[in-house]
């Protein structure tokens, strides 16, 4: 693609870099204690933790860097480490 | 009100596990709104969210240089005042382009009165060039420029009082917050952002890397900071301090424990007078600000 | 309009027709006349733009990013320190491709300090990918604005601009200038069309920084961009001659050169002493001549060659010293005429207002035949050490 001028860039490009892959450790939302309270969401430094139609939340792992702060904040203790298999 | 659901800071981006700064950018976009024209310095957010063609920004963005954020600001205030547009013009900068290099253009700046908000994010040194001591850190952090060693404690001095300088300019509205209180951040940044003139947001954003912890403990941190009074959580008005956030206060060596860059205070000899120093800082805002929830004593039997 | 006006105000006149929009400036001598000037007409609403007060030059210059990027035809002007202080701004506006113009008020740089005049302040600018036109009197110095607005916001060009003229010896002083209507210089410069702009309608980030991947492809955009710059001067020279019988399009401009066997290059006020030194030295049987350079950069080094080529030698004169090498254009005009077999020899002259009269461009003359050059010309040398 030919260069902007003046090293420019509209939104969205982001997104085609797949943080996912740093991850060594992979939350998982448990949906077992959940009360849907949205910490996990709004403590996550990538934004990528989302509400999805049954209205629990779930991290999109394309980018999740694994950080653990949702697991770590979770009034219910409801999302768990788990190491990633490689 | 502001629809804060609007995630207007895009994943992709390249930021530590953790970063309390990449909160702080999600929570002000949030607080902000989307017609919103942020003015970035250089540093540690600017460049993990803005490698060319990669931006992470969902709203209009700007970095020029690292220590002219405010002016650039405020060229862009001018110019929407002249063309009758109505965005909302947000500065951030880290506490390096804030508390130090960028203090010419900030003082301008304020004292000329444009309409925006600027918020630095503190994370308490040079973090994107690799943790060096800044006008922000703390007293006896250690950093690559102020290190803990044989004849060194670590950083000489206190933090300098930013959010004061800037209420001396005659900001209508200056707060300190921190990213571990995600909605008084957000409160503030809209109060701000709907606040005519120039105003000043200091939040606290604790860096894993930078400081020495792992990155699933950057709101505990935060917390921490807040909790042990080293970090004074308030509002003031025209210079008068409105509101603060009480605690019922910790140790400090809870918070300075559990991070790297003091663990030269605990090992391998504890150095209770820096600890007590340290200690000293905290009952200082303690008092200034009136932060201590008194608990009530049993009565006596 | 013919008036007899001091040059800063004649230039000030002349930006307040370029209808900015915004003006961020920072008062230093010599330039203040024209930003006093400016602000009188936004105190008096003779020009409708926003004032920025900034507190060091510096900022003037970052404000005008600011502006400039969020939509807006903007304005500075400085000199000597305070364009020194724009250094690392004068880069950036070229790499974010903001249209932005400022006037240059040149004058000499610290230390030792001087308020007078030479081009040392913009010359060492020269790499900073802004264009830069130099204006021999008051009446060229106000329609080179016209101009450099006209380019700069030329869509496939969009490159910052340098105005300079000389400090003092033409922002000071009293000239015949003939000024232009309102109706005139719109249907000559358009009004401001941004080519992207900060807008919560349709975001973009402006100023991301670039990987080695991209950097170098980017720095080259600059350079092309320059290099078209040349025919789009040349043909906003033309079209303003057109219109108000001035003509512009030559970036260098030959004075009695057709059979010269010296040829003198100069930029600026300079000029004017030497056609006059010209003048004289033809009465006397010597065939001299002039090459003005007006516009420096994009340097036109083949436009040079050409307007050289039938000289036996040409005399620099460099209001400017590369130090530890030469005079800056002396050495660009070097590399223009590199294998001609044409002579080129610099002279530094006139630093830090050190008057040049037309015995001493006589004088030069003489040097150059003797093959006497790249020198400081006109030291004192009882007070050297």
């Amino acid at each position: 693609m030919a260069l902007s001028v003046g090293c420019t860039a509209r939104p969205g490009k982001s997104r085609s870099n797949r943080t996912g892959s740093w991850r060594v450790f992979r939350p998982v939302f448990k949906h077992d204690k959940c009360t849907k309270c949205g910490i996990c969401a709004l403590v996550c430094p990538e934004g990528c933790v989302e509400q999805s139609e049954d209205e629990f939340y779930e991290a999109n792992y394309e980018f999740c860097k694994g950080c653990g702060l949702c697991s770590d904040e979770c009034p219910a203790e409801d999302i768990e480490m788990e190491q990633e298999e490689k | 009100m502001v629809d804060k659901s609007l995630e207007l800071f895009d994943c992709g981006h390249r930021a530590c596990g953790g970063c309390g700064p990449a909160i702080a950018a999600r929570l002000i976009l949030k607080g902000a709104g989307k017609d919103t024209i942020v003015v970035s310095s250089t540093g540690c957010m600017e460049v993990f969210s803005s490698p060319y063609p990669e931006t992470a920004w969902k709203v209009p963005w700007i970095h020029s240089l690292f220590e002219n954020a405010a002016a650039v600001a405020s060229g862009v205030e001018a110019s929407l005042k002249k063309q009758g547009r109505s965005e909302k013009v947000v500065i951030i900068g880290g506490d390096g382009a804030t508390f130090d290099i960028g203090m010419l253009c900030i003082s301008g700046a304020f004292e000329r009165g444009h309409d925006f908000t600027y918020i630095c994010y503190d994370n308490e040194a040079y973090m994107n060039t690799g943790i060096q001591r800044s006008g922000a850190t703390p007293y006896a952090a250690s950093t690559t420029t102020s290190p803990a060693g044989r004849c060194s404690t670590g950083n000489k001095r206190p933090k300098k009082d930013m959010p004061q300088i800037l209420a001396a300019h005659g900001a209508p509205y200056v707060a300190t917050a921190s990213v571990s209180y995600p909605a008084d951040f957000m409160q503030k940044v809209e109060k701000a952002v709907n606040t005519k003139g120039p105003c000043y947001i200091q939040v606290h954003a604790p860096c894993a890397t930078g400081w020495g912890f792992e990155g699933n403990l950057t709101m505990k941190m935060g917390k921490l900071a807040v909790e042990t009074g080293l970090c004074v959580l308030y509002e003031m008005v025209d210079g008068k301090v409105t509101r603060v956030k009480k605690v019922v206060r910790k140790p400090v060596e809870e918070y300075l424990s559990t991070q790297k860059r003091f663990r030269h205070l605990f090992k391998p000899a504890r150095k209770d007078a820096e600890i007590a120093q340290i200690q000293a800082i905290a009952d200082f805002n303690a008092e200034k600000y009136g932060i201590d929830i008194k608990l009530k004593k049993e009565p006596a039997k | 309009m013919m008036q007899f006006m001091e040059g800063s105000l004649a230039v000030a006149d002349a930006v307040r027709l370029c209808r900015p929009q915004v003006i961020s400036a920072y008062p230093i001598t010599p330039q203040t006349h024209i930003v006093e000037a400016l602000a009188d007409m936004v105190a008096n609403c003779t020009l409708d733009a926003e004032y920025i007060t900034v507190e060091s030059e510096f900022s003037a210059l970052s404000a005008c990013i600011g502006a400039s990027a969020a939509g807006s035809r903007v304005y500075s002007a400085t000199t000597s320190q305070g364009l020194a202080l724009m250094f690392e701004v004068c880069f950036n506006v070229a790499g974010m491709r903001l249209p932005i113009v400022m006037t240059i008020v040149n004058r000499a740089l610290s230390a030792p300090l001087s308020i007078w005049n030479d081009q040392q302040d913009s010359i060492s600018l020269r790499d900073s990918g802004w264009m830069q036109l130099y204006a021999e009197d008051n009446q060229e110095a106000t329609d080179l604005h016209y101009l450099a607005y006209r380019v700069a916001e030329d869509h496939e060009i969009l490159l910052p601009a340098m105005v300079c003229f000389d400090g003092f010896i033409l922002s000071h002083t009293y000239e015949p200038v003939e000024t232009l209507s309102q109706d005139q210089v719109d249907a000559y410069l358009p009004a401001f069309r941004p080519y992207q702009r900060l807008d919560a309608a349709d975001p973009i980030s402006f100023g991301m920084f670039a990987s080695p991947d991209y950097y170098m492809e980017f720095r080259y955009e600059i350079d092309r961009a320059l290099e078209r710059a040349k025919e789009r001067i040349a043909r906003a020279g033309k079209e303003f001659g057109k219109q108000f019988g001035r003509d512009y399009s030559a970036l260098v401009e030959g004075y009695q050169l057709e059979d010269a066997e010296t040829a003198f290059v100069a930029m600026g006020s300079l000029c004017g002493t030497v056609k006059d030194a010209i003048d004289e030295m033809r009465a006397q049987g010597k065939k001299v001549g002039l090459l003005k350079i007006r516009c420096y950069r994009p340097f036109p080094g083949p436009d040079i060659a050409k307007a050289l080529a039938g000289v036996k030698r040409v005399a620099v004169l460099d209001k400017n010293i590369s130090l530890g090498s030469k005079g800056a254009v002396g050495l660009e005009v070097k590399d223009a005429l590199y294998g001609s077999g044409i002579a080129v020899y610099d002279y530094i002259v006139g630093l830090g207002g050190r008057d040049l009269k037309k015995s001493d461009i006589a004088a030069i003359a003489a040097l150059a035949e003797k093959g006497q050059g790249d020198q400081f010309y006109g030291l004192r040398q009882e007070v050297l050490r």
